[in-house]
């Protein structure tokens, strides 16, 4: 691994987090479109999140420093995994890590979380501590299998190396597997990253927030640091499902021609996810809380015969 | 005598001198210092030993010792291969951090109970297991493991006047000795094709068998072990047993105990037997995934701190042995580099579990200490009253949910890495089969990260929930120290791991008949056997976390301006917060528990005594029940027609002496008839 290797990995990380709040924005405003609203512009999470990081923060008597580090732990968690993850270049920190490795430090992004939801006492903390670390129990299997089909498909389990294994084999590689696992890890994104038809990322009603519930007493810069983790984890699983089911178009070799037709595609790839969820979001209620299980359970088994398709077929 | 002998012999005598010693000062202020000083010197010596084995001795101690049994000899001896090392080297090391923390850890049954007695028998104990795990021949093993049996039985019941204990005791040493009855069985049907009980004549024993008998003898040892490791359904007494004793106790008996029964299961497979068939695989396959998923279920409904941690033991050996199982599976069809990557994360994850599950007890152990109360429901706030305490258990709760790069992720990425490289097996239908297995590794990890979360949040942080916690103080030193050698090395252990692996892949080579250690340690990286699969490095997941957590700080401090921090209450919707407000423990595990209900079978009794208003009520009182669903289907059922049968036989009991003897008379006649014309 030479440095034009490393700065691109660097490079396309930074990219990640740089346009992760962007993705909200525009998320946000084609879902006001579809609503017939005018919404905010799609650089307002910019806006919110530099007035957070100018804000002081207001931290509860009862927290301790459980509370305290859970903020920079959430962000280096998902910036390690992001790490590993190929974006515009197949190139991604393989050796450090695999698909197994991003799924435990999203893992331990969720540890921290919902023990700082706990820390300070309050009742909607909580309630949202139990009811994510209640659906990621059912959700994990599921992102891990999706993504092992992959794993199976190109005999590797690092991402990078999918990524590049499918967009040189091209077609040759393309089985059923690969599209129940894409539908499979699709649900599960939308159930991780706290949007519809799991949680409602706009609410804060107390009784249903999930997401919003844990990090209800964060405030300031601390907020902002939870909020960009969180909108850099939903740019990193449509990433995850861009470069490595999609990955046609990634540049799987450093030349300045290869790379910007990589950004441009992740760029339209990741808006047409976007789109799909802005849709979802816009023409679908929230699901009762019970009632998700058999959503998940229903992406779980897409993955699973997913994997056995994969040996039968 | 070479070394090896020597320490063998020294760290009889210390223990049995840390054991006499206790009960003769069993009255002096100094007992605990010098019965668990000598603990803490004999597992030291344990260490000792077993580096000294695994840097290339060997140990073959043949007492002068000879016993005549119907005309066959028996030499005492003991020996030791690296796997007896390695199972030395994990109950020495736990063994020796236990010790320390027992030291100002039992001044809480001063003047309840005998610290003398506890000194003594946990100095017998911790000699047992290393005897157990060095035991030359079956039947000096069938003596030393019922031993090992009775000493943890006496620690179980040690709390004597508490009648959890005694009953928990009860069952634990019925159960135990159906267990010892499968194992002396598989013994003996060995011994059918060797006609020797030495374990050097075993060694290959199963060229000598029939199919049939070796299927048999498998069966009566996963049986026979599997009771003593707590699979499931032979687990009952497990969640019972462990918690009773006190918590260093306990610590041991999670820790350590539990894998002299993986000890025995591999050499008995892989050595004795030799794997014959993918069904004995894909058996144990099966028993260890509903280990793993129940236990981590019933650990996750718990509110006694102690039963959640004897509970996730049970998931814990699921997990041990789905590696066994597949390691089984693979070399069933020949494939021995993956066995061997298999079976190196089976023993990695046995000595990791032993690390970090010998440290939650020994946590549990200090807060039930300072908080007066095993429910975790009547703890809080702890983190702040001992944060040394809080601190360590982080550490322990974070290895024990797979979280890299500590160890507990370590080895369970190598055995998912030993399920994914099943697409190399031949068989289609084991192929679909060993998917299942992934996910229910995957749910088992989930699961297990939620069970820790709840059991930290509840007990350690936000406001106390009692009283006793609210004045809880921070242990002793000696139990801190304890509890910072565990912690310390399940750090250690996971981000060196990679140089931990080779050393493993040396005990595992002569097992398997492969070494494998080439192909999974490259400098920092770890490979799973397979040189283009994947590779992990949790040395550099380290080393990144630790460079941006720093920069991340920086940032957030100095981007948009230094801002202070200020402390203030909770948002508490205008009613003044109180710690009846925090959610509790049974409220956290509410929405799984509804979620798996067809196997909590949950129910509930809710009693409110109605006034005249339909709104409001004058005091409820909740009761919510899970039913255990192997005690009623499967134990039940089996008590009963056992205690049916004893009243039917309870006729030939009639108390006159003249009847006995008259049955001893018929007997005698009986037998004397059979071996004349037989």
């Amino acid at each position: 691994m030479g440095p034009a290797q490393i700065i691109i990995i660097i490079l396309q990380t930074a990219l990640m987090v740089a346009i992760a709040p962007l993705l909200t924005g525009i998320i946000r405003k084609l879902k006001a479109l579809m609503q017939s609203r005018k919404g905010p512009g799609v650089l307002q999470p910019y806006y919110d999140l530099y007035k957070l990081f100018c804000k002081e923060s207001v931290v509860s008597m009862n927290a301790s420093w459980v509370f305290q580090l859970t903020p920079y732990v959430c962000m280096a968690a998902v910036l390690v995994a992001a790490l590993m993850v190929p974006a515009i270049s197949t190139t991604s920190l393989n050796f450090v890590g695999d698909l197994i490795v991003v799924v435990y430090m999203l893992a331990m992004m969720r540890f921290f979380m919902a023990l700082a939801a706990l820390d300070t006492g309050s009742a909607f903390g909580g309630m949202g501590s139990s009811r994510e670390m209640t659906l990621s129990a059912i959700a994990e299997p599921t992102i891990l299998m999706a993504i092992f089909t992959m794993a199976l498909i190109a005999h590797t389990t690092s991402l990078g190396d999918i990524s590049y294994q499918l967009s040189v084999h091209g077609l040759d590689l393309v089985r059923p597997a690969l599209f129940l696992a894409f539908a499979a890890l699709f649900i599960a994104t939308l159930a991780e990253n706290a949007r519809v038809p799991v949680d409602n990322p706009a609410t804060h009603l107390e009784l249903t927030m999930i997401h919003e519930g844990m990090i209800l007493e964060y405030s300031g810069k601390q907020l902002g640091l939870m909020e960009l983790s969180s909108m850099t984890k939903l740019m990193l699983f449509l990433t995850i499902l861009a470069s490595v089911f999609v990955p046609w178009g990634i540049a799987t070799e450093i030349s300045a021609l290869s790379l910007s037709i990589g950004l441009a595609l992740l760029i339209v790839k990741v808006l047409i996810m976007a789109a799909v969820i802005a849709y979802i979001e816009s023409s679908m209620a929230k699901l009762r809380l019970f009632r998700v299980p058999s959503l998940l359970t229903l992406s779980f088994m897409m993955a699973l015969i997913a994997v056995m398709s994969f040996y039968i077929l | 005598m070479n070394t090896e002998e020597a320490l063998f012999i020294t760290l009889v005598l210390v223990s049995a001198i840390g054991a006499t010693g206790a009960l003769v000062l069993r009255k002096s202020k100094y007992c605990a210092h010098i019965s668990f000083g000598m603990a803490a010197i004999a597992a030291a010596i344990g260490i000792a030993l077993a580096g000294s084995v695994l840097a290339g001795g060997a140990l073959n101690l043949d007492l002068p010792a000879q016993l005549e049994i119907g005309g066959l000899s028996l030499t005492m001896s003991f020996t030791m291969d690296g796997l007896s090392a390695f199972f030395v080297m994990a109950i020495s090391v736990v063994g020796f951090a236990i010790s320390i923390y027992s030291v100002s850890y039992v001044r809480e049954y001063e003047g309840r109970y005998s610290i003398g007695l506890l000194g003594a028998v946990f100095n017998l104990f911790l000699l047992s297991m290393i005897l157990v795990v060095t035991a030359g021949n079956a039947i000096i093993f069938l003596i030393v493991w019922e031993v090992m049996s009775l000493l943890s039985y006496l620690l179980v019941v040690y709390e004597n006047r508490r009648n959890e204990s005694v009953s928990a005791g009860f069952l634990y040493i019925v159960m135990t000795h159906i267990g010892t009855a499968f194992i002396t069985l598989g013994f003996l049907v060995i011994f059918t094709a060797t006609a020797s009980f030495d374990f050097s004549t075993f060694q290959g024993a199963g060229a000598l068998m029939t199919p049939m008998s070796k299927s048999l003898a498998f069966l009566l040892f996963l049986i026979g072990f599997g009771t003593k490791a707590g699979i499931m359904p032979m687990h009952v007494w497990l969640p019972y047993a462990h918690p009773a004793a006190p918590s260093n106790v306990s610590a041991l008996m999670s820790g350590v105990m539990v894998k002299t029964a993986i000890f025995m299961l591999i050499k008995c497979v892989f050595e004795f037997l030799g794997v014959a068939d993918t069904w004995w695989g894909l058996l144990v396959l099966l028993a260890a995934s509903i280990s793993a998923v129940l236990g981590v279920l019933y650990a996750l409904n718990e509110i006694d701190m102690k039963r959640l941690l004897a509970y996730s033991t049970v998931e814990n050996v699921g997990i041990i042995l789905i590696g066994l199982g597949v390691s089984m599976i693979f070399m069933s069809y020949g494939l021995k580099g993956l066995a061997a990557l298999a079976l190196i994360a089976t023993l990695f994850h046995t000595f990791n579990h032993a690390l970090f599950k010998a440290l939650l007890f020994m946590g549990a152990g200090a807060v039930t200490h300072a908080a007066h109360t095993k429910n975790i429901e009547k703890m809080g706030g702890l983190i702040k009253r001992m944060p040394w305490t809080g601190a360590l258990f982080f550490i322990g709760a974070l290895s024990i949910a797979a979280i890299p790069p500590l160890n507990g992720f370590v080895s369970e990425w190598l055995i998912f890495q030993s399920l994914l490289l099943s697409f190399n097996v031949p068989e289609m239908a084991v192929k679909i089969l060993l998917p299942m297995t992934i996910g229910m590794l995957a749910l088992t990890g989930a699961l297990a990260a939620a069970c820790f979360v709840r059991a930290y949040g509840i007990t350690f942080l936000a406001a106390p929930r009692s009283e006793h916690a609210a004045e809880a103080k921070e242990v002793p030193g000696t139990m801190l120290a304890g509890m910072a050698t565990l912690a310390l090395l399940c750090v250690l252990a996971g981000v060196l791991s990679v140089y931990i692996i080779p050393a493993i892949d040396k005990i595992t080579a002569p097992v398997v008949g492969i070494s494998v250690a080439s192909k999974m340690s490259f400098g920092i990286i770890m490979k799973p056997a397979d040189d283009s699969f994947s590779s992990m490095s949790p040395l550099a997941i380290a080393a990144i976390l630790a460079i941006l957590l720093p920069l991340i700080f920086v940032i957030t401090r100095y981007y948009g301006g230094r801002k202070n921090m200020v402390y203030g209450d909770t948002w508490d919707c205008g009613t003044p917060l109180t710690s009846r407000n925090e959610y509790t423990g049974t409220a956290y595990s509410k929405s799984i528990n509804m979620i798996f209900s067809a196997i909590y079978r949950p129910s509930k009794e809710l009693v409110a005594r109605p006034t005249a208003s339909p709104y409001i009520r004058k005091d409820m009182s909740y009761a919510d029940h899970t039913e255990p669903i192997f005690e009623k289907y499967l134990y039940s059922p089996v008590a009963s027609l056992a205690i049916k049968v004893a009243r039917q036989l309870s006729f030939i009991q009639t108390g006159s002496i003249q009847a006995y003897l008259a049955y001893i008379f018929i007997t005698l006649v009986v037998l004397l008839v059979v071996f004349r014309w037989i």
